[in-house]
């Protein structure tokens, strides 16, 4: 693995790949094929895709530089459960946080803030990175590989949120949809597509943004 | 009767794939093949079958409000409930660590088909899912909880089955080539997932 050198600027060509790399064609969430599961159940509407992006972050970016610190004290047979116990001491502090300022999206986020704990972004990236490289680089590389995931979270919410409701981030986009009173695309005879906050249509999003990823990077389609 | 619904329910309507997208990357990533499905699958149950009931006694004896009452009334005050993230996933991370142990030194057969699998599901978020929705659900008998954890093991050991059946048959189909593998696999689940919506009725 690459070591980042003590005389190596900060913010040096390779550590910025550590940032845009995962933006785009390493992303884990449409290449790497992690974290799944959140990125689909809370792309509903787009504060809560970027509730769990705050998240995600705080989660990535603290435990790769934890796991990095202890990577030479931690024996490799329990190097498992030694990363899950610093995952799940963070996201309990993430779930006591948004219970205290943000009760309502917390709610809504109910089982999926836990589920960050078996979010596989977040062990991959220690199993992959942190276990071998120095605090700062694991850190950029934690912060590169959440936003990767956040922005595929935002583009499918913002998606989702726009066709399925109207609205984006609750401010009514397309005009008001009220029956008897509508405005804008409404009065024309617009429907919101109600089938699009439905479970399914997250995948089916997902797969449209990887259509459009591999279409533009032909190096990136699979055999079969 | 309860326990038969309660069956029916995590097996199809709150199907932990199509309804919930839990366990999604093992789910993506060991689907190529139905064989390997297969035994994925078996070892999700198993394990669902195992940890499910062991975290409802520890929802309930230690971590629950109140739920310390049974050392004596001055420990009745305590809610430990915050504790249950690291308690769950610990609870989990030892028993696939002991269920392994267990099945290779006293069923080496079974530890030739599961045993590659049980690492790997430790991380999985279908077994921390059905800790944590066996805790929102608050079942009220070990026995319903048990029988949540085993249904809803059948219904990912069916989902998988069911994909990977479908990826070995589509290799032979005229895919477009950027939708190729991951693409593909996305807009089949979400298709079985409007299906299996049709168990609980899709509302508008």
């Amino acid at each position: 693995m690459s070591e980042v050198k003590s005389r190596e600027p900060l913010f040096s060509k390779k550590n910025k790949k550590l940032i845009t790399d995962p933006l785009n064609d390493n992303n884990p969430v449409t290449i790497q094929v992690l974290g799944i599961c959140s990125a689909l159940a809370i792309t509903v509407s787009v504060a809560q895709a970027l509730t769990m992006t705050a998240a995600v972050i705080f989660v990535l970016v603290l435990g790769n530089v934890i796991v990095s610190m202890l990577r030479n004290l931690i024996p490799s047979r329990i190097r498992i459960i030694v990363q899950l116990v610093v995952v799940a001491s963070l996201v309990i502090i993430v779930n006591e946080i948004l219970k205290a300022y943000l009760p309502d999206l917390g709610e809504k986020l109910s089982v999926f803030v836990g589920l960050i704990i078996t979010n596989c972004i977040i062990m991959g990236r220690f199993e992959a990175f942190a276990m071998g490289n120095k605090p700062w680089a694991a850190a950029l590389d934690g912060f590169g590989n959440a936003l990767g995931y956040g922005i595929i979270l935002v583009i499918v919410s913002v998606f989702r949120e726009l066709f399925g409701t109207g609205k984006l981030m609750g401010y009514q986009i397309f005009g008001n949809a009220i029956a008897g009173e509508e405005t804008g695309l409404y009065s024309i005879g617009y429907y919101n597509n109600n089938l699009i906050i439905l479970a399914p249509f997250a995948l089916i999003t997902v797969a449209l943004v990887i259509w459009v990823q591999r279409s533009r990077n032909k190096a990136l389609i699979e055999e079969h | 009767m309860d326990l038969i619904n309660i069956f029916i329910k995590g097996v199809f309507i709150e199907n932990m794939i199509f309804a919930y997208f839990l366990g999604m990357c093992s789910y993506l990533a060991v689907s190529k093949t139905v064989k390997t499905a297969v035994g994925l699958g078996f070892a999700v149950i198993f394990v669902l079958g195992v940890t499910i009931p062991v975290n409802w006694l520890l929802e309930n004896y230690i971590l629950k409000d109140g739920a310390l009452a049974w050392l004596g009334a001055e420990y009745a005050q305590y809610d430990l409930s915050f504790l249950s993230f690291i308690m769950f996933i610990a609870v989990i991370a030892s028993i696939v660590q002991l269920v392994e142990m267990i099945v290779e030194k006293y069923a080496p057969a079974l530890y030739g088909a599961l045993g590659i699998f049980l690492p790997l599901i430790a991380v999985n978020c279908a077994i921390l899912g059905g800790a944590l929705f066996m805790q929102d659900r608050q079942y009220s008998t070990i026995g319903e909880a048990t029988v949540f954890g085993i249904g809803s093991g059948v219904g990912w050991l069916l989902a998988i089955v069911a994909i990977a059946a479908i990826r070995e048959k589509i290799r032979y189909s005229n895919v477009p080539g950027p939708l190729k593998g991951l693409g593909i696999t996305f807009i089949i689940t979400g298709l079985m997932g409007i299906a299996f919506m049709s168990f609980s009725g899709i509302d508008l």
